[in-house]
């Protein structure tokens, strides 16, 4: 092209030099003298080179290629790493409740249907009332303590009291017969009882001791430990009604090993009891984590890095468009290139069944396997192969389409005669002879479909019925946004994935037409 | 002519045919379908049979019992009577639901390819006109981004914009919250008011294909050899590419418009399931992913249709507006 300009431009050229250039035009080897020549792929490549719209496109894709092959291996997680981070979270502790009404304590004999005729014989003031034939008396030691005797037996069968005795060692329920001697002994004032031939204390506070060690105490409030396996010390206990006597919310314990402990303290007037909240520290996972230094573009929705998946999804989407443009380029250069070299009637066979496959409603079709393979729980590597099977088969009719009518004119040119007279095989005119012929289109045409193909693995991702979770897909990264509240709060997860994808379709579209650009030898710039 | 078309018709017939026997032999070897689920519900019932004495009854009555071949004709003589049986998903004869939902999708359709026609054309030409320049070089990337633009990530950043951050539209459905308390002008505008976010998606996926389709046509046109007879006359540039030039472009355009004009019936499937409107697409969408074998069919058969339709159309408007080409 340009080259030759200083040797055709005859006003450059004075007649001196026309003279010289005749004298020395056999001998002369000087570099001004050779006709500088390009081969027909070095024109190519200038002609690309010079469309700045084009470069831009290689320079995108040479950048995402880099991010998702060498990004993939140098990040340092994995693509489905997890990530935990700690949480300080409010657990349910303890249940406080005052005790406002009478409790029965009992070895077991004495029915909730005995304790309501009890409440009625005290309400009506008779000393007697009878259950299912049995005669039953009770003695009101105080207004808040009633010692019940059945009919005809010297020990009684249960008390009723406000007073609630719990043992000091542990979760155990006391027995009976301790629980009735350290009421009796509470309320009729006394500060010691003996039972099984043992001395037991009993102190103003409602201590209970036995040889001096604590045994149990009585308190109006139930404090429970949500937990089974957790027992609330004496200590704790009466530390936590005092504060909650005090109205405080906020409760610190030092225990006796000087562990601390903050609790939270909340009231529920519709049960009339306390929760005791513990914060503790619980590992979760780390999900929709904000942009930081560890995780540039923060975290999705299972806790795994976004930068790291964003990489390995680029690598899914270019392999999976690569691998189905060469399945569809490869198919239709085979039936293409037969059809329009033999002609006749494998040509009409070959286009009619092109015509069918044009007809097929392609992406009903895949959404169609993608939900049977769903209801077929596939595994997802299989399920990625399948993908690009399909894909692939679906998409050869239209580049068998061109390659056969560039064979159609090319096989009357010269030569072709050329080869059929050498008499070259047919399989080696149509292979070496005329494909290589058609490669410059194929070229643009695969470049292109190689957009399409990523466009839409990525949008039967987003659906659910391309590639699966564990494996990243641009088009399953930004699945997440069918969650309104991800689509609203959390930018990082979709918008990134989202320019990625455009932008390699938009490069692999941009190189594609310059290619054909470059290719056309009618090109002029 | 008439020949001419009327082969084009059988041979299409005959494609039909292929294309429909191709669909059917692969609904028919699904794994699983809809038929299953409502099997497996039913004999979880209390007191009910057994999922396979279900699924056989089942069967019977959706004439699922035959085999491949048998069934293939019993469909097509069922359907070229107009009987596409009912529909397993939506419990009504599947052409009743198609008459439901198909023209809310033609409108949309058919309103978003008005718009792409008025962008597309106009751009195409100027970019043609004033090729290699700064404008020819924005219009080719703005069309090849459109192109490239993955729907599902414009209709997100749509929604993004103009109903989380602006509240100007709903997120999706067709109708809004207080629709049945409206006035029936009232109703129209709600429902005119959900479609302007679909319509745009629709307008700006795919106004860039309409769009290099013009430029390249305009530039071969220009490039020929009657335009340069035009300005070598002396005619003002805009009279050589309104008059002389644009009215050849038009040959290839009203070609592909008129092939076109049949796809709008189809319904856009992908842009439909994200903003939830009820037409062809969206609901087609549901029955394929929950395996509704009739509708399926019934729906891919009638792609094939609109496909084969639209290149009839083309071809014929080819030979109409092109007399060159109805000679040979």
């Amino acid at each position: 092209m340009g080259n030759t300009d200083n040797r055709d431009n005859p006003e450059n050229i004075t007649n001196k030099e026309i003279e010289n250039n005749a004298q020395n035009a056999e001998y002369s080897l000087n570099d001004d003298r050779r006709v500088k020549t390009l081969s027909p792929g070095a024109l190519v490549v200038k002609r690309f080179i010079r469309n700045r719209v084009a470069v831009t496109g290689m320079i995108i894709l040479a950048f995402m290629f880099i991010f998702s092959f060498i990004g993939g291996a140098i990040t340092p997680y994995k693509e489905d790493q997890l990530f935990y981070r700690y949480d300080e979270q409010k657990k349910q502790y303890a249940g406080v409740t005052q005790n406002s009404e009478l409790r029965y304590v009992q070895d077991g004999s004495f029915s909730s249907l005995a304790q309501a005729q009890f409440l009625l014989a005290q309400i009506k003031n008779t000393d007697t009332f009878k259950v299912k034939g049995t005669e039953y008396t009770y003695e009101k030691v105080n207004d808040e303590f009633f010692v019940i005797y059945e009919e005809g037996k010297e020990e009684p069968v249960a008390c009723a009291t406000y007073d609630i005795i719990s043992s000091s060692t542990g979760n155990e329920k006391l027995p009976f017969p301790l629980q009735y001697a350290i009421l009796e002994a509470a309320n009729s004032g006394e500060s010691s009882f003996e039972l099984d031939g043992q001395t037991y204390e009993v102190f103003g506070d409602g201590t209970v001791t036995l040889n001096g060690e604590e045994i149990a105490y009585a308190s109006r409030y139930i404090v429970q430990p949500i937990m089974s396996d957790v027992f609330l010390t004496r200590g704790f206990k009466e530390e936590l009604i005092e504060s909650i006597e005090a109205g405080e919310e906020e409760f610190h314990y030092v225990d006796a090993d000087g562990l601390e402990a903050d609790y939270f303290i909340t009231f529920n007037p519709a049960s009339s009891n306390w929760s005791v909240l513990q914060t503790a520290q619980t590992k979760v996972f780390d999900t929709y984590a904000s942009p930081s230094k560890e995780h540039i573009l923060g975290t999705d929705r299972n806790g795994m890095d976004m930068l790291t998946r964003l990489m390995y999804g680029g690598r899914v989407s270019l392999y999976i468009g690569f691998i189905v443009v060469i399945i569809e380029t490869g198919l239709g250069v085979i039936f293409g290139g037969i059809a329009g070299y033999f002609g006749g009637w494998v040509d009409n066979l070959i286009m009619r069944i092109v015509d069918i496959f044009y007809c097929i409603p392609s992406t009903a079709i895949i959404i169609i396997l993608g939900a049977a393979m769903d209801a077929m729980r596939v595994d997802p590597q299989i399920r990625m192969i399948y993908l690009m099977l399909i894909l692939g088969f679906l998409g050869w009719p239209g580049i068998a389409r061109m390659v056969r009518g560039q064979i159609l004119s090319l096989r009357e040119q010269e030569f072709m005669t050329a080869t059929e007279a050498c008499g070259i095989r047919a399989s080696r005119r149509i292979f070496r002879h005329l494909i290589p012929n058609v490669i410059p289109q194929l070229i643009v045409i695969s470049t292109m479909s190689l957009g399409s193909t990523i466009l839409t693995e990525a949008t039967l991702s987003f659906l659910g019925l391309g590639v699966k979770f564990p494996f990243a897909s641009w088009g399953n990264i930004i699945n997440d946004v069918n969650d309104t509240f991800v689509l609203t709060n959390y930018w990082f997860i979709w918008i990134p994935a989202g320019v990625c994808l455009l932008l390699t379709v938009l490069a692999f579209n941009l190189v594609g037409d310059g290619l054909r650009d470059a290719f056309d030898p009618r090109m002029k710039r | 002519m008439r020949k001419y078309i009327i082969k084009r018709l059988l041979l299409s017939a005959v494609i039909l045919v292929f294309v429909a026997f191709i669909i059917y032999v692969l609904m028919r070897s699904l794994p699983t379908s809809y038929l299953e689920q409502v099997a497996r519900a039913k004999s979880q019932q209390p007191g009910s049979k057994s999922f396979e004495e279900w699924m056989e009854q089942l069967s019977a009555t959706y004439g699922m019992d035959k085999g491949i071949i048998p069934g293939f004709f019993s469909w097509c003589a069922k359907a070229l009577r107009g009987n596409f049986g009912d529909s397993w998903r939506w419990t009504v004869p599947v052409t009743e639901k198609f008459h439901d939902t198909v023209w809310l999708s033609f409108v949309m359709g058919g309103i978003a390819f008005i718009f792409e026609l008025l962008i597309a054309i106009p751009l195409g030409v100027l970019a043609a006109t004033k090729q290699y320049s700064r404008t020819d070089y924005a219009i080719t990337v703005i069309a090849l981004a459109g192109i490239s633009l993955p729907t599902f990530f414009f209709a997100s950043l749509l929604k993004l914009l103009f109903s989380v951050k602006l509240g100007w539209f709903d997120l999706g459905g067709l109708v809004g919250r207080n629709y049945e308390r409206l006035s029936p002008m009232g109703q129209i505008l709600d429902k005119a008011d959900h479609l302007v976010l679909p319509i745009v998606t629709l307008v700006v996926i795919s106004v860039g294909s309409l769009m290099r389709y013009t430029r390249t046509n305009m530039l071969e046109v220009l490039n020929a050899d009657y335009i340069r007879t035009a300005r070598a006359k002396g005619l003002s540039e805009n009279r050589v590419i309104f008059h002389h030039a644009f009215r050849n472009t038009l040959i290839p355009l009203v070609t592909i418009i008129g092939g076109s004009l049949p796809g709008l019936f189809s319904g856009a499937l992908i842009t439909e399931t994200l903003y939830s409107i009820p037409g062809i697409g969206y609901t087609s969408y549901q029955s394929m992913v929950s395996g509704d074998i009739p509708f399926s069919m019934f729906y891919l058969v009638f792609l094939s249709i609109l496909t084969l339709l639209g290149n009839l159309i083309s071809d014929i408007l080819y030979a109409v507006v092109d007399p060159r080409v109805r000679i040979s």
